[in-house]
């Protein structure tokens, strides 16, 4: 069977005054339909980058490599560049939840509004028919009076109902894959939890493929099936949630793990990963990480190693210059 | 001399507001009737969701949010500060005192100026310092107690990562030599592993320096961790405080406990069992009367539901004091 979403080799570099950055250095993942991959990593290590290249959402300075794929549904997404091509998966096919759900409405135009518009666009439909499907996605995302909510704008609506507007907007196309990128980030705990629940409640009913970015590894615990770690740009360990959280080869994997406080172990120090994560423009040679590995080979310190992900166990990838370091 | 820095009687924390011109002005409650002693050398939390009066409780004990009613005392060593009425001379006196850490590193920093000056400028301002070199002394001196490079100090803002620019944030804080330190949300902007690396560095600063913390965060496992005491508010009122390990282990308010168990596990196969709290959290222009949780309440008893409870912390254990309602409630 096909994957729905295959990313092969994708390189993504940004063209800027102070030279060429690598943003995305040869990553390959893939997504089935009806799954959810969790992306997690600090800030700067290429998420969100990964996720707009498959809706080709980054900035004109963009350069990716030619061997590169992003293929969604049999066909290379870096192929498309007509406009027509275009809004088949900006919105058709794909859709995406932001982290900051007010910045991502417009917001002197009513929501109601902003959800028929992107419907009419794609779908073959007329406006009363749109409105109707946008207020039954508002009241299926858990929206009290959806009727009442799709004639206001989004400064009306709380934090938390803004994020379930903008599920039930980008849902309502029927994508067959959701890029969320941080979409419980700038919420409360409690409206977290409602969130996560709803969004796998969808996922269950529709069936889509969802590529999850978090930082937060307790979020991606409870609702990914597969989880790829990047740290600058590069994919250091993926395999399924089980694996990684509970048997991490990595040790910025580790690193994660340790540095993140349990409540069910007040007693465990924090142990921060050491150093900082470096600038985009001065990337270390070889593997990324070993500027901070706690204990990096003579080869590896050296800069002599090469990154490339090893299969340890069915499924679970690990970047081999760690495997080798020990 | 008293145990306590700080002490919170009473206070409230209203603001006007008013639609537009000719409507009715009215009045939001952001904090209603807090009680709090916060100790000497204490690490004291306090959490709740956004918009439930933390940081205007922060701004007001550091007195740059006007106090409705009740007062706030400073105990220092020789005398008592009394912030509701407080003349200009021993208000400069107590932001020597008091100093607050801010949420956003990147926010926080001007990017006009170097390192050196950011933390300077609190000296000059307040001219704690008589020359040049004295000031330059004790940048130094505070920057490498921060772990800052002295390098450092001659660049600008932007040439810091996130974590390092909190630790500029923070050194600024300290350079006046304060007593009470208001860290507002100041690990919340950062990723994991540099806040671990932030919060082992508060602690070890409060060892070194003598500090007490306020430390207001809406993150319960960072909360658990580094906090002494901690204090839950929901819409403008403490409705549980106890000492954290009390707390985690055994919390007795119902927000408390749908807080807890909203923290997503990093356990994979122990999916979560969030008690799911319905709707979000009300506006202060119009709490519910009796208890301000009755609309949120998983089970709240017919009393509260008809707004005819009064709120008021009780102590159930030693030290563990939580809203009355709830008590009776289940």
């Amino acid at each position: 069977m096909s994957h729905l979403l295959e990313v092969k080799n994708l390189d993504v570099k940004f063209d800027t005054d102070e030279g060429r950055i690598t943003a995305v250095e040869n990553i390959s993942l893939s997504l089935d339909q009806g799954k959810v991959l969790g992306i997690v990593g600090e800030s700067g290590s290429g998420k969100s980058v990964t996720a707009k290249a498959i809706m080709q959402l980054n900035p004109g300075n963009t350069n990716y490599n030619d061997d590169a794929e992003i293929i969604l549904d049999n066909e290379n997404v870096l192929r498309f560049t007509s406009k027509d091509d275009l809004k088949k998966i900006r919105g058709g096919k794909v859709s995406m939840i932001f982290q900051e759900p007010m910045a991502s409405f417009a917001p002197a135009i009513k929501i109601g509004a902003q959800m028929v518009e992107q419907l009419l666009i794609h779908k073959d439909i007329n406006k009363n028919e749109a409105k109707e499907i946008s207020i039954n996605m508002l009241q299926r995302v858990g929206i009290a009076d959806a009727e009442k909510r799709f004639n206001q704008y989004a400064f009306e609506l709380s934090g938390g109902m803004r994020q379930r507007a903008m599920i039930a907007m980008a849902l309502s196309t029927m994508p067959k894959l959701l890029l969320a990128d941080e979409p419980t980030t700038a919420l409360d705990v409690t409206i977290q939890a409602q969130v996560i629940n709803l969004i796998k409640d969808i996922i269950q009913e529709y069936q889509m493929g969802v590529i999850f970015i978090t930082h937060d590894l307790g979020v991606i615990a409870q609702i990914a099936d597969d989880v790829a770690v990047m740290y600058l740009g590069s994919v250091v360990e993926k395999g399924p949630v089980n694996k990684i959280l509970k048997n991490p080869k990595h040790p910025y994997t580790k690193g994660l793990l340790e540095a993140l406080p349990d409540v069910n172990n007040l007693d465990a120090p924090l142990r921060p990963i050491p150093g900082n994560i470096p600038s985009p423009l001065d990337r270390p040679s070889a593997c990324v990480f070993r500027t901070r590995c706690p204990n990096p080979c003579d080869n590896c310190r050296e800069g002599k190693t090469e990154m490339g992900l090893m299969e340890v166990e069915p499924g679970h990838w690990v970047d081999q210059c760690c495997i080798n370091c020990g | 001399m008293s145990e306590n820095l700080i002490s919170v009687n009473n206070v409230s924390v209203n603001f006007d507001y008013q639609e537009n011109f000719i409507s009715k002005k009215q009045k939001i409650h952001a904090v209603n009737n807090i009680n709090i002693k916060i100790k000497k050398g204490s690490f004291f939390g306090l959490v709740g969701e956004s918009g439930s009066g933390k940081t205007t409780l922060g701004r007001a004990i550091l007195g740059a949010n006007k106090i409705s009613s009740g007062n706030v005392i400073f105990h220092d060593d020789e005398r008592d500060y009394d912030l509701t009425n407080i003349n200009k001379q021993d208000l400069k006196e107590y932001r020597k005192k008091a100093q607050l850490i801010f949420q956003d590193p990147y926010a926080a920093l001007s990017p006009r100026m170097t390192v050196r000056d950011i933390i300077a400028e609190p000296l000059e301002v307040m001219r704690i310092t008589n020359s040049r070199q004295e000031t330059d002394d004790r940048v130094r001196d505070i920057a490498s107690k921060c772990r800052l490079n002295l390098e450092h100090l001659r660049r600008f803002p932007h040439a810091f990562s996130g974590g390092q620019r909190q630790r500029i944030s923070i050194a600024r804080a300290l350079v006046s030599n304060p007593k009470f330190i208001v860290a507002d949300e100041s690990v919340a902007a950062l990723d994991v592993s540099i806040q671990a690396d932030i919060l082992n560095l508060l602690k070890q600063l409060q060892n070194e320096l003598n500090l007490t913390y306020l430390f207001i965060s809406h993150d319960l496992s960072v909360v658990a961790h580094v906090c002494d005491i901690v204090a839950v508010m929901y819409l403008g009122h403490i409705v549980e405080m106890a000492p954290s390990r009390k707390l985690f282990k055994n919390p007795k308010h119902s927000y408390t406990k749908a807080l807890l168990s909203s923290i997503p596990s990093i356990d994979p196969e122990n999916k979560s069992k969030a008690i799911e709290l319905k709707g979000e959290i009300p506006s202060a222009l119009n709490p519910p009367s009796g208890c301000v949780f009755r609309t949120r309440c998983p089970n709240p008893c017919d009393n509260c539901r008809n707004g005819n409870t009064e709120m008021g912390l009780i102590e159930v254990e030693p030290g563990h004091w939580v809203d009355q309602c709830c008590v009776n409630c289940s």
